[in-house]
């Protein structure tokens, strides 16, 4: 197969400019390390809970359940080598599951605080199940074979939804009832800042998982897997099981992710989880810089943020209302797709790979003047 | 028996669009070895263009031929401004900077002429002749087969009995011992992507009137169906792809007439889930050792 072939380094010893270089090596007990970046980030999401306007704690949480599913991409795409278009399929699989597990709760009369944690946990359970069927043919497949399989994975699954709508309620998708925030936190704790906390527990639970799997032998194995596979055999590598395992770790962030979506829309609908956003997640790891977690954080960012200015920009300009509309649900896509081959041609390494490289620029300097 | 005649007619029609489709994906595969994932969202540009010239002079006729234009046009400009430029060391870069052209030109169209359904005039009728009651091609499909046909013997003469063909094989096959010999790599790999993008325009203009209409995302499916219909040919053989194309339009109007037509979407992926599990390289490729 030539796709593989293709993947080969250049023989005469030039780093291909779209991986990562080698993750720096760091003194002291990586799961320290770690859980003290959790814990300051923690802090800081709690202090700016109290801080931003309750819109702003919600698109923040939006950000958090993004940023679940760009991680778990960023790993695979980036540090695995495996290109998934069906993403999006797999958060509405979540986003279903947790839809049916809390609608059954609530139909039950069953009332508690550990219900949401169940539901999301069996949202996780049900996509990795899912994952794993997608990554085992996955891991039979190359290049743009694989696109291709995932690319109808995504074009397929919501599809399903409309087709099935005595199970799934067609296009108009089910509600997710949530329950308030617990009484202890006060009468009048605002919803917006409850739901910040839960999408930004979780998330921030999935990338300490997530950032330690990427520095421990697993992570070391998807890389040498993605780099060579013949390599990685020799090495004692097993491939396809490396490959189905980062499939199913990030499907299962992806599940978290699309459950995460549908608990703070409290809804879900098979136009939310459309090829759109498969398209949007990888471009937003992309743009983010492929295989970095920082650069997850910088694309779930840029999914909030891009339509928010679109449509600060649309209102600046004097149109019909019909243009303004097609304007500003379009502006957005045509940003990201530039965007998208903009980096890909010019800054393979993408946002985080810009600022890592001018961080090194600065210290190497800084050192310099020192010496 | 009745109902599976007319399916076998309906599904041929089909067939023959995705063979066309297929068969551009196969021409860039075999030219540049990428899959032109933004293949869909090109051939929909050109199919709006043949709308507007459509709608401005009144002329079907005229409209097509736009289409076919524009789809010319526009391969040779993605080649020559984008793909040109993309880094191949990884096979995954490709596939991400069409994607980006697919949200790009979707996002364009959208802008333009909205997201609502536009209806596709067709230039004959899509009524069926009826045989003793059997209602079975209609003008239109018998278009269709016309033009697909055209089309294919039209590449497959280029391709095996003119001197540019003969470069453009000897280009894809072995470019730097074509380039001494003074074949224009480049301009051979620019023609490549034009003529399959025309082919591509050519499957839209056939296809979108036989299903919703004229819309930013019409295509999506039939990329998809495409691509199966590529990969069960193998994405290397030109013939395999029109057999492949053929096989993927019966079995969906077998699955939409006998199970309903809600199903063609799974019927597609298990179809194309099944092609590569058992048969990676398509019915046609020969049996080979398996990298890795």
């Amino acid at each position: 197969m030539s796709a593989t072939r293709a993947a080969a380094p250049p023989a005469d010893g030039a780093v291909d400019p779209a991986t990562p270089p080698d993750l720096p090596r760091r003194r002291g007990n990586t799961l320290l390390r770690h859980l003290a970046v959790v814990a300051v980030a923690g802090l800081v999401l709690v202090g700016m809970s109290y801080a931003l306007e309750p819109f702003r704690n919600f698109q923040l949480a939006t950000v958090a359940a993004y940023l679940c599913a760009t991680a778990g991409l960023t790993v695979l795409t980036g540090l695995n080598g495996q290109l998934s278009l069906g993403h999006g399929a797999l958060m509405a699989t979540g986003a279903y599951t947790v839809a049916f597990c809390q609608t059954a709760f609530s139909d039950r009369g069953v009332t508690g605080l550990w219900l949401l944690p169940v539901s999301l946990v069996a949202a996780v359970a049900a996509t990795v199940a899912v994952g794993a069927v997608v990554g085992v043919a996955a891991a039979r497949l190359r290049g743009p074979y694989l696109a291709g399989v995932t690319l109808a994975v995504a074009v397929v699954v919501p599809a399903l939804t409309v087709t099935f709508d005595g199970v799934f309620n067609g296009e108009q998708g089910l509600s997710v009832p949530v329950e308030p925030p617990p009484l202890a936190l006060g009468p009048y704790f605002p919803y917006e800042r409850w739901q910040l906390w839960v999408a930004g527990a979780a998330t921030l639970l999935a990338l300490l998982l997530l950032a330690n799997l990427v520095r421990s032998r697993y992570g070391r194995m998807f890389r040498a897997v993605r780099d060579d596979e013949v390599a990685a055999r020799l090495a004692g590598i097993h491939v396809a099981r490396t490959q189905v395992i980062a499939f199913v770790v990030s499907a299962a962030t992806a599940g978290l992710g699309g459950a995460l979506l549908a608990v703070l829309a409290q809804s879900v609908s098979p136009g939310a989880f459309s090829l759109t956003l498969s398209l949007f997640l990888l471009m937003a790891v992309v743009i983010g810089g492929l295989g970095r977690l920082a650069g997850a954080v910088w694309g779930a960012v840029l999914l909030v943020a891009l339509p928010d200015l679109s449509h600060a920009l649309t209102e600046q300009l004097t149109l019909s209302p019909a243009a303004a509309q097609r304007l500003e649900g379009n502006l957005p896509l045509a940003i990201f797709g530039i965007t998208l081959i903009v980096v890909m041609l010019v800054a393979p390494g993408g946002v985080q790979g810009l600022l890592s490289r001018l961080g090194r620029a600065v210290s190497a300097r800084w050192r310099a003047r020192r010496s | 028996m009745d109902r599976f005649v007319f399916l076998t007619l309906d599904g041929l029609s089909r067939g023959a669009v995705y063979a066309a489709f297929a068969l551009a994906l196969v021409l860039i595969w075999r030219a540049a070895r990428v899959v032109n994932f933004a293949q869909g969202a090109m051939a929909v540009a050109a199919a709006y263009v043949a709308y507007s010239v459509s709608a401005a002079t009144g002329s079907y006729w005229l409209g097509f031929l736009a289409a076919l234009a524009a789809g010319l046009l526009f391969g040779a400009v993605v080649d020559r401004v984008v793909m040109r430029y993309v880094d191949h060391a990884s096979p995954l870069n490709p596939v991400i900077v069409a994607l980006g052209l697919v949200l790009l030109i979707q996002a364009v169209l959208g802008m333009v002429y909205g997201s609502e359904f536009r209806p596709a005039g067709t230039p004959f009728s899509r009524e069926g002749f009826t045989v003793g009651g059997l209602a079975l091609l209609s003008p239109y499909d018998l278009f269709v087969f016309a033009a697909v046909a055209v089309v294919v013997s039209a590449l497959a003469w280029i391709f095996a009995r003119t001197a540019v063909g003969l470069r453009m094989r000897a280009a894809a096959f072995a470019p730097e011992v074509s380039r001494l010999l003074g074949v224009n790599v480049g301009g051979m790999l620019t023609l490549g992507w034009a003529l399959a993008s025309g082919v591509g325009a050519l499957a839209a203009m056939l296809v979108i009137p036989t299903e919703l209409g004229l819309h930013p995302h019409a295509m999506d499916l039939v990329f998809v169906s495409a691509f199966t219909a590529a990969v069960v040919g193998g994405l290397d053989s030109p013939p395999g792809a029109v057999v492949g194309g053929l096989v993927v339009g019966l079995v969906l109007s077998y699955v939409s007439g006998y199970a309903g037509s809600d199903l063609t979407p799974l019927a597609v992926l298990v179809l194309l889930l099944a092609v590569l599990l058992v048969r990676p390289g398509g019915l046609f490729a020969p049996v080979a050792a398996r990298r890795v």
